[in-house]
């Protein structure tokens, strides 16, 4: 079969909703061409089939939140080639981490009536946290031509181009009227990594932070703008600690308004 | 062409005592779900739906945030339904406020609810559950053989997408979404721009219907209490009364009252069930049950033609039932796109108030529950959200009691294999019924 010289790709699944891995899914036109290129090893959510591995490439969706799961990725690092975590969970603990800044059995009793039944660990915790990490795609979620780019760049041995600036340049490009400066609409978008195109401006709307601090974000300076736009010190808390809140940048800022 | 009658096959029959059926990790679901089922002297002793999907605690981590924050954050709960943790959590949230948001607004709500349906709808027909009947083990491979018809569920599902992502902003999560209404708007001629696609893939939505009409299915039909939305006017995704066929009918402000949670050992998904009676069943083959004479007259039309009239009873063929709701969920939004004038605001402005508020919407897997209790400065103080999946998780399991007694003939293969398409009959999003769910009841 020309089956075997088909790259291995494999999908894993830790904390999440889903929606990186669905992004795969969602490239309808592209799909089915993928599928002949590579080797749909495994996959639950979309197969039942099972390949053992090693694996070319491994996509990594979820943040590592039981004990269970901190065993389970050194596993699908060592059968991995490579390793790419794909979205805000993966790659910042998502927003389940918000439980990091808490006591989580607070949050287990407000949940559950057994709490003995269930095993979670004190902090959801990105992947890089626990075994090395070959590339971090950003988003919550994921911009599925970015994640067609990462792999087609993995599978041909080259640097994957998604470019690093911040959502706040995506709006000068796009042509936008700043939402922050013409109608005082808070906006992460001068410390936000691109990758959405900067989507809520375009909307009418600030940006909330969902593909994580850019290289070198200074948040510092964004809270002093939000707070001359009267935000208080509740409310910068809370814009930082949304989907990428155990980010370190992010997680600094929030705790300075905490 | 369709395969031998998978339900028709008779494998060797089994001389030991005791069976065990192990699925460590269900496939082609969203989540991690795991099945157990044991069985001694042809009888069934066991069946566990476990969901060890790691809990993420949405409920407790929403108290403290801004109302105008609860849209965003529950549609992380699913990647598959954003949609419908966005709509459950507007409109209880304006129910609490007090507020309706009622013409154009309300027909973008549906028009985005339609996108919704018919993207979780299409993957589910076409890639998580016709593989089943057609014995393959993924969309991918059903494709080599029948490239047609994948690359249509593939171009519907693209069409679904599309309606989301022109109001939403994207697909997966959309932005555009406010107590209240949108952030933005868009003119009639600007929506338009979907009609051309949205006929051809109405066209393609009746093929499905008869396609998936010819599958093999299993005689299994059940005396199910169905419950759903109901409105007196429209085929139910945003409004309307919870009504099931044994009686029960009331409004989302009632719902604690009637429905509880359990919390089981195997499960990291509490169990809801009826106060009264127990186990129900919701989703698309509730909604249609209960609402046939709602659907569009092409919708009805197809069904009839496929010799449904309002009553199926057998979930094997909810394949079936939801590719009639998608092609209801096209025929919908071209309605809602042609009628379409657009709003002079694209939002009414809320304000602070002490509020509790509740809602149910039609989820794509059935009905979703918000109730949320908000302080004078717009902080929520306590959230309650009820998933479809949990409604559904004993259902499953009580089938499953029932189905494996008469097809103990089978090899431990297809057997196997039939207990997970009975599970994946509901389209289980185990990510969306793990995380949250608030607990008021204890039995162990």
């Amino acid at each position: 079969m020309a089956e075997r010289s088909k790259p291995k790709v494999a999908v894993w699944k830790f904390a999440s909703c889903d929606g990186c891995q669905l992004s795969l899914l969602d490239c309808e036109d592209e799909l089915l061409a993928v599928a002949e290129e590579i080797q749909i090893a495994n996959f639950p959510e979309a197969s039942r089939e099972v390949i053992e591995g090693p694996y070319d490439v491994s996509l990594v969706e979820g943040s590592v939140t039981t004990p269970h799961d901190r065993e389970r990725i050194q596993m699908v690092r060592k059968s991995s080639k490579v390793l790419i975590t794909i979205g805000a969970c993966a790659t910042a603990g998502g927003i389940q981490a918000l439980r990091n800044f808490k006591d989580v059995k607070d949050f287990i009793n407000t949940v559950y009536a057994n709490p003995e039944f269930i095993d979670t660990l004190d902090q959801s915790t990105p992947i890089a946290d626990h075994v090395k990490v070959d590339f971090e795609l950003r988003g919550c979620p994921i911009n599925k031509m970015q994640l067609v780019e990462v792999i087609n760049a993995f599978l041909n041995s080259r640097k994957p181009n998604t470019p690093p600036h911040s959502t706040c340049i995506d709006c000068k490009l796009e042509g936008n009227v700043c939402v922050m400066v013409a109608q005082g609409t808070p906006c992460l978008g001068p410390v936000t990594h691109t990758g959405c195109g900067a989507l809520c401006p375009t909307y009418n709307r600030g940006c909330y932070g969902c593909f994580g601090p850019k290289e070198t974000p200074n948040t510092n300076s964004l809270s002093s703008w939000l707070k001359q736009s009267g935000a208080n010190d509740d409310q910068m808390m809370r814009a930082f600690r949304g989907f990428n809140a155990w980010s370190e940048p992010f997680r600094k800022e929030s705790e300075s308004h905490d | 062409m369709p395969g031998p009658n998978r339900f028709e096959k008779k494998a060797n029959l089994m001389t030991k005592k005791t069976r065990t059926i192990k699925v460590d990790y269900l496939a082609r679901v969203e989540g991690e779900g795991a099945l157990y089922l044991k069985i001694q002297d042809d009888q069934v002793v066991d069946v566990k739906l476990k969901i060890f999907e790691p809990p993420r605690f949405f409920e407790a981590f929403l108290q403290g945030r801004d109302f105008r924050e609860a849209p965003d954050i529950t549609a992380r709960i699913c990647g598959i339904c954003p949609v419908a943790y966005q709509m459950s959590a507007v409109h209880a949230i304006e129910n609490g406020l007090g507020i309706r948001v009622e013409g154009p607004l309300r027909e973008l709500r549906r028009l985005l609810y339609c996108g919704e349906w018919i993207e979780s709808h299409v993957l589910h027909i076409y890639m998580l559950h016709a593989p089943d009947f057609l014995g393959y083990q993924d969309a991918i491979q059903m494709a080599k053989d029948h490239k047609e018809i994948v690359q249509r569920g593939l171009q519907m599902k693209k069409a679904g997408n599309d309606i989301v992502a022109f109001l939403g902003g994207r697909e997966i999560h959309p932005v555009n979404v406010r107590v209240g209404g949108f952030y933005k708007v868009f003119s009639k001629k600007e929506l338009s721009s979907l009609t051309d696609k949205l006929k051809w893939a109405r066209d393609a939505a009746w093929d499905t219907v008869l396609w998936t009409s010819q599958l093999d299915f299993p005689d299994f039909d059940r005396d199910y209490e169905f419950i759903s939305l109901s409105h007196p006017d429209e085929y139910p995704f945003n409004e309307g009364r919870l009504i099931s066929n044994k009686g029960l009918n009331i409004e989302a402000s009632e719902y604690e009252d009637h429905f509880e949670e359990e919390h089981v050992a195997h499960s990291n998904a509490l169990h809801s069930v009826l106060k009264e009676r127990g186990a129900y069943f919701v989703g698309p083959m509730a909604r249609f049950n209960l609402n046939f004479d709602r659907l569009s007259p092409l919708a009805r039309e197809s069904a009839r033609e496929v010799g449904l009239n309002g009553a199926c009873t057998n979930p094997f063929k909810s394949i079936v039932v939801r590719s009639i709701e998608v092609l209801y969920a096209f025929d919908e939004a071209l309605r809602i796109i042609e009628t379409y004038e657009k709003p002079e605001r694209p939002f009414i402005e809320v304000e602070n108030k002490e509020a509790e508020g509740h809602a149910f919407t039609e989820a794509p897997r059935g009905m979703l529950y918000h109730r949320y209790k908000i302080d004078g400065d717009g902080k929520i103080l306590e959230a309650n959200i009820i998933p479809p999946t949990s409604q559904n998780q004993k259902t499953i399991e009580n089938d499953l009691w029932h189905y494996v007694p008469d097809h103990l003939d089978l090899t431990q293969e297809e057997l196997t294999w039939q207990c997970e398409q009975a599970i994946r009959n509901y389209d289980p999003c185990i990510s969306c019924a793990t995380h949250f769910l608030k607990l008021n009841v204890e039995r162990v």
